[in-house]
C-alpha cells in the first residue's frame, strides 16, 4: 500500500512536470505579444522592447521555463496582468473560496446520494425506487443556470428570503452562511440527480447477486443483507465515480460561480482565460490537475479498502 | 420415517404481462429424513421452482396456487416473515450452483460461515468461530483457521464450494437443498464434493433435495429420483428401479440420450428427445410431453389428465401407455461401434509445440516468471477422424486449441496443416486459404452469434469471405448448409434470440462447414446444452465426420462424451501431453495414474457402480512451476519418492498408445526419450 502510494505520488510529480510543460509550451505558442498587451496599443516599439528585456522575455524559452518552475515550487507563480497583483495571492483567496463551496457541496451531495440511491436500489421497481429515478433524472437533466435561475426565481424574487448574490462579503447584508444557500442547492441537485442513478444502479444490481440470496436464505433479515451485505458492495463501483465529483466542484463551478458573483477559483479561470492572462492560468491549470491526480489516488486507495479482490 | 419436506399436490404460476403461465403443475414428493432425493430434467422443467419454493423464496411475480408445502410438518405459506428467517440457515440449507458468485466478494468466508449461529440462537463470538473452524475441518479445508481470514476470490472453485457447504451445514440443518451443486467444477473436483457431501450425509444424517441434470451425480448422491418435465412430476422411485427399468418414455429418453463411458464409442448413434419444451406444454391437460413422445396417442394421452400409474415398489410414472412401451422393449442405447480407420491421412500435426508467456509487473518490466500454457506437446488429428483432447481446466487444452486455429502464436515447436508451418501465424497473418481451412465451434452459442444480425447474415459472411461467393449463391448455399445442420431454410430470416440453444449451435457448426474446412476445433461444443440437445448435436458431427474428411479436434471435460465421439485421445496435465493414443486403447488399461484418476472421478448414471475410492488429492502445480520431474507427481498416487519427482518421466509404448511414467505399465521404453507421437512415426 505504502509503496504504491509511494509510486503514484512519483506518478503525479512525473505527470506535472509534462503538464507544466505543456501549458508553458502552449502560452509561449499562443498568438500576441505579452508586453504589448500590458502596454496596450499605442506604446512605442521601443517602450515595448524595454520591457521585454526588463521581463527577461528575450532569454530562450527553455531558460524561463526553468526559472518558473523553480519559483512556483516556492510558491510563486509571478503576476497578474489582468488583476495586477501576484498570482499567489490571488489564486490561493479564490481557491480556498471554491474548496469551501465544494466541501459543504460534497458533504451534502454524497450523503444525500447514497442514502436515496439505496434506498431505491434495495427494491427495484418499487414506489420509492420510481419515485427517486423520476426525481434524480429530472435534476440531472436541468442545467444549472436554469436551475440557477428557477430557485432564484422563488426565494430572492418571490419569497424574498436568500440573497441573490453570494459575494461573500459581510457587508452585504446577508449573513455570510445564508450566501453559501442557494449555491449549495443548485450544485447539490445538478449533480446528486447524476450521483443517485449512479449508486441506484449500482445497487439494484448486487440485489440481483446470489451472495445476496444466500445472505437472505441463511436466515438474514432483510435490513441486515442490505446494510452487512449489499452496501458495502454496491458502494464500489460509484466510489471513484464519487470522487471524480471533486474535480467538478473544483473546476467545473463556473456557472454556479457567475450566477451568484461568488469570488471562485473558476470564474476566476473563466476571466483569465478571456483576458488572456497567462500567469493565471498557468497556475490554475498546475492546481487543477494537481487536485485531479489527489482524487484518483484516493480513489484508488478507496477502491482497494473497499474490494478486497483489488490489491497492489 | 418423519417427513422432513413435503409436496402436497403444488402448482405454481408466474403471473406476467402475458397473463397467468404455468411453472409447476400438482407436484406432488415427500423427503424423509435422513433421505435424499434427486430431481432431473433439462432446464425450464421446474427444477430450480422446487428448490427456492421450499425455502418461499420466489422470484417476484411467481406464487403459488394450489397446494402446500410443508417443512417438519408446518405449512410454510403460514409463517411470518420472522419464523422464515428461523427457518431459512438453520433447519433447511442451500448449496448453489457457481459457488463464487454465492460468496460475498468483500466480507472474509470466516465472517459469512460465523453469521449463520449467530443469526440461530448463538451469542458467543467466540462459540461461532470455534464452530466455524469445526465445520471447515469437517469439510477437509486445509489450515481452517487461516482459511478464515481469507475473501472468496483467494480460494479454488473446489475449496469455494466446500465453503458453501460447510456455511449450509453450520446449524445441522434437517434438510440441505443443493441446486446443481457441482456444474461448472472439474470432473475431479466434482468427484472430491461428491464424496464429501456422501460422507458428510452419514455423519450428520441431513435429508438432501439434489437438484442436477446430470444423472450421474444423482446415481452417486441419492436413493430415490424425481423425473420433472415442464413442471410435472413424470416419475419417482428408487434410483436402482429407476434406472434400471425407466417408465416414461421422458426418463428413458434422458438415459438413452447420454453418451457412456461403458458404450461403444465411435459416435454410434445416441437417442436424443426431437423437440423442446414448448411454450404451451405446461398447460396442457393430459400429457406435456406428447409433442416429443414417439409413444402418444391422440385421445389417450391429449384429451384427459393423465395419473400417477403405481408401478409397485415405490416406482410411479405418469403414463398413459405404460403396457404399449413395455411390450416394445427392446435395448435403448445400442451404440454400435464402427470399425476405427486409423491411417487416416493426417490433416494437422503438432511436434514439440510450446506456449509460454512472460509475467512482467507493469513498472519498470521486471520479469517475474514464465508461465508455461504448454509444453512440447505431439499431436496429430486425422481426416474423417476425432482428436479429444481432455483434462481438468488450466491444462493447457485450451490454449492449444487457440494456437490451432490462430488466436494465439506458438512460442516453440511446429504446428503444420499440410505443408503449412502455422505456429507463429495469427489468424491476421495467415493466408485466406488457411483460414478458410481451419474454423472453431465455442462452447456458448449465445455469446458467438451477434444478436443483431440474422442467421442468413452469419452464414453468408464466411460464404462471401472464405469461398468469395457473389451475394446469389452465398444465398443458396445458407440454405444448403442449414440442411446440413438439419435446420429448415425457414431459419435464414430468424434472430439469434428467436433459436434454441441447440439450434443455435447448430447455426454455430453451420458457419464453421460454410468454408469447407478441413480442420474444426470445438471448443466444449456442447457443454452449455441440456442432455436431450446435446445427443442430437454430438450425432449431428458425426454424421458430419463420416459424411466429409474433415477433421474435429474436440476439447472437452467429459469422459464419456470422448468416449463417444472420440478416435484418438490426448489426456493433458499442467501443459503436457501425459497419454495418448486410439480411444480404446486409453480408456482401458494400462493407463496413466491421470487418466486413471480422471476416469475413477466421471459420474457414471450407473446404480451398481461403485463409489470412487479416494478421489484425487490436491491441486494442479502453478503453470509458473519449474517442474523438473513429472508434472503429475506432486498428487500421484503411485508416486515413486525420488524419482518421479526429480526425473522426467520416460515414455512407455504400446502398439499406438503412448504414456509418460514412471511406473512400470510394461510396454516399450524407448531408447531415445522423445514426444508421445514422434515415436509412433520412428517405430512405423
Amino acid at each position: 500500500m505504502l509503496r504504491y502510494s509511494a509510486k503514484q505520488l512519483l506518478n503525479m510529480a512525473l505527470t506535472l512536470f509534462a503538464v507544466s510543460f505543456l501549458v508553458f509550451a502552449l502560452n509561449e505558442l499562443s498568438p500576441g505579444d505579452v508586453t504589448r498587451k500590458i502596454l496596450g496599443p499605442y506604446a512605442s516599439q521601443s517602450q515595448v522592447d524595454h520591457l521585454t528585456r526588463e521581463m527577461g522575455l528575450d532569454r530562450p524559452a527553455i531558460v524561463r521555463y526553468f526559472e518558473y518552475m523553480g519559483r512556483a515550487l516556492t510558491g510563486d507563480f509571478g503576476d497578474s496582468i489582468y488583476y495586477r497583483q501576484p498570482v499567489s495571492t490571488l489564486i490561493w483567496d479564490r481557491l480556498g473560496n471554491t474548496l469551501l463551496l465544494a466541501a459543504i457541496s460534497f458533504a451534502v451531495i454524497v450523503p444525500l446520494s447514497v442514502l436515496l440511491g439505496v434506498l431505491a436500489g434495495m427494491r427495484e421497481r418499487g414506489w420509492f425506487d420510481r419515485a427517486v429515478s423520476v426525481f434524480s433524472s429530472m435534476c440531472a437533466s436541468i442545467p444549472e443556470f436554469a436551475m440557477g435561475v428557477f430557485l432564484l426565481g422563488i426565494f430572492v424574487v418571490w419569497l424574498g428570503v436568500l440573497p441573490g448574490t453570494s459575494p461573500l462579503r459581510a457587508d452585504s447584508g446577508w449573513a455570510i452562511w445564508m450566501q453559501f444557500v442557494l449555491p449549495v442547492l443548485v450544485v447539490t441537485f445538478y449533480d446528486a440527480g447524476y450521483l443517485i442513478a449512479m449508486v441506484r444502479s449500482s445497487m439494484v444490481e448486487v440485489m440481483r447477486q446470489p451472495y445476496i440470496r444466500t445472505a437472505l436464505l441463511k436466515g438474514n433479515s432483510f435490513r441486515n443483507v442490505v446494510a452487512k451485505h449489499a452496501l458495502r458492495n454496491a458502494l464500489i463501483t460509484p466510489f471513484t465515480v464519487i470522487l471524480l465529483q471533486l474535480n467538478y466542484l473544483v473546476s467545473g463551478l463556473v456557472v454556479v460561480e457567475t450566477l451568484f458573483a461568488y469570488p471562485g477559483f473558476g470564474r476566476l479561470m473563466l476571466e483569465a482565460a478571456l483576458a488572456k492572462d497567462i500567469a493565471v492560468l498557468e497556475a490554475g491549470t498546475l492546481i487543477a490537475v494537481s487536485v485531479t491526480m489527489l482524487t484518483q489516488l484516493f480513489g484508488d486507495l478507496g477502491y482497494m479498502a473497499l474490494d478486497p479482490r483489488i490489491r497492489v | 420415517m418423519a417427513e422432513i419436506l413435503a409436496f402436497e399436490h403444488v402448482s405454481i404460476a408466474y403471473d406476467g404481462r402475458a397473463g397467468r403461465q404455468i411453472i409447476l403443475n400438482d407436484v406432488s414428493f415427500s423427503i424423509g429424513a435422513g433421505e435424499a432425493l434427486g430431481l432431473v430434467g433439462e432446464s425450464g422443467c421446474g427444477k430450480s421452482t422446487v428448490a427456492l419454493a421450499t425455502m418461499r423464496y420466489l422470484p417476484r411475480g411467481m406464487s403459488v396456487i394450489e397446494g402446500h408445502i410443508r417443512v417438519e410438518g408446518r405449512d410454510t405459506a403460514g409463517l411470518s416473515d420472522q419464523e422464515l428467517s428461523r427457518i431459512r440457515g438453520n433447519r433447511i440449507a442451500m448449496v448453489y450452483q457457481d459457488p463464487m458468485s454465492s460468496l460475498n466478494p468483500v466480507m472474509p468466508i470466516g465472517k459469512q460461515l460465523m453469521e449463520v449461529p449467530l443469526l440461530h440462537g448463538e451469542t458467543d463470538e467466540k462459540a461461532a468461530f470455534s464452530r466455524a473452524v469445526q465445520m471447515l475441518e469437517e469439510v477437509r479445508l486445509p489450515a481452517a483457521e487461516a482459511m478464515m481470514e481469507r475473501y472468496p476470490h483467494q480460494l479454488s472453485g473446489g475449496q469455494q464450494q466446500r465453503v458453501v457447504i460447510a456455511m449450509a451445514l453450520m446449524a445441522e440443518p434437517a434438510l440441505l437443498i443443493m441446486d446443481e451443486p457441482t456444474t461448472g467444477l472439474d470432473v475431479t473436483i466434482e468427484a472430491a464434493i461428491l464424496e464429501l457431501v456422501r460422507d458428510l450425509r452419514a455423519k450428520f444424517g441431513t435429508a438432501i433435495l439434489f437438484i442436477s441434470h446430470n444423472l450421474g451425480t444423482v446415481a452417486r448422491i441419492c436413493d430415490r429420483i424425481g423425473v420433472l418435465y415442464a413442471g410435472r412430476m413424470v416419475e419417482t422411485g428408487q434410483i436402482g428401479t429407476v434406472f434400471r427399468g425407466p417408465a416414461h418414455p421422458y426418463t428413458r429418453g434422458l438415459l438413452g440420450a447420454l453418451p457412456r463411458l461403458s458404450g461403444g464409442g465411435r459416435r454410434g448413434k445416441l437417442r436424443p428427445i426431437e423437440g423442446t419444451i414448448g411454450a404451451g406444454d405446461r398447460s396442457r391437460i393430459g400429457c406435456a410431453f406428447v409433442p416429443r413422445c414417439s409413444f402418444a396417442v391422440r385421445h389417450e394421452c391429449e384429451e384427459r389428465p393423465i395419473a400417477m400409474v403405481d408401478l409397485g415398489g415405490d416406482h410411479l410414472a405418469r403414463c398413459a401407455r405404460l403396457d404399449a412401451i413395455r411390450a416394445s422393449v427392446k435395448d435403448e442405447h445400442d451404440t454400435v461401434a464402427t470399425a476405427a480407420g486409423s491411417n487416416a491421412p493426417i490433416v494437422l500435426r503438432v511436434r514439440k509445440l510450446s506456449k509460454e508467456y512472460k509475467l512482467s509487473s507493469f513498472f519498470g518490466g521486471e520479469k517475474k516468471g514464465v508461465v508455461r500454457a504448454v509444453t512440447d506437446v505431439d499431436l496429430d488429428a486425422r481426416a474423417g477422424e476425432t482428436l479429444a483432447i481432455v483434462g481438468e481446466s488450466g491444462c493447457g487444452k485450451s490454449t492449444l486449441a487457440r494456437i490451432v486455429s490462430g488466436l494465439l502464436a506458438g512460442t516453440s515447436g511446429e504446428v503444420k496443416l499440410g505443408e503449412t508451418d502455422l505456429t507463429k501465424l495469427k489468424v491476421d497473418d495467415r493466408p485466406p486459404e488457411i483460414r478458410r481451412q481451419i474454423q472453431m465451434v465455442f462452447q456458448n452459442p449465445d455469446s458467438t452469434l451477434n444478436p443483431s444480425h440474422s442467421i442468413a447474415y452469419a452464414l453468408s459472411r464466411p460464404l462471401r469471405m472464405l469461398r468469395n461467393l457473389a451475394s446469389g449463391d452465398a444465398k443458396a448455399e445458407v440454405s444448403s448448409l442449414l440442411a446440413q445442420v438439419r435446420l429448415p431454410a425457414e431459419m435464414a430470416e430468424r434472430m439469434p434470440h428467436q433459436l434454441s440453444g441447440g439450434q443455435r449451435q447448430r447455426v454455430a457448426i453451420a458457419r464453421a462447414l460454410a468454408g469447407n474446412p478441413e480442420l474444426v476445433v470445438a471448443d466444449e461444443p456442447v457443454s452449455a446444452l441440456d442432455v436431450s440437445v446435446q445427443a442430437a448435436i454430438l450425432n449431428l458431427l458425426g454424421e458430419l465426420l463420416e459424411q466429409s474428411q474433415l477433421g474435429l479436434v474436440l476439447i472437452s471435460h467429459d469422459l464419456a462424451l470422448v468416449r463417444h465421439m472420440a478416435d484418438w485421445v490426448a489426456v493433458m496435465y499442467l501443459g503436457r501431453v501425459v497419454e495418448y493414443g486410439p480411444v480404446e486403447q486409453v480408456f482401458s488399461p494400462p493407463f496413466h495414474p491421470y487418466t486413471e484418476a480422471l476416469l475413477r472421478a466421471a459420474p457414471t448414471p450407473d446404480p451398481d457402480a461403485a463409489p470412487p475410492s479416494a478421489a484425487l488429492e490436491g491441486m494442479m502445480p502453478s503453470p509458473t512451476e519449474i517442474i523438473v520431474g513429472c508434472a503429475f507427481a506432486s498428487r500421484c498416487p503411485s508416486r515413486i519418492a525420488g524419482l518421479c519427482d526429480t526425473t522426467p518421466p520416460p515414455v512407455r509404448q504400446f502398439g499406438d498408445h503412448r504414456i509418460a511414467c514412471h511406473l512400470d505399465l510394461g510396454g516399450q521404453v524407448p531408447v531415445a526419450p522423445g514426444g508421445l507421437t514422434e515415436m509412433r512415426s520412428s517405430t512405423s
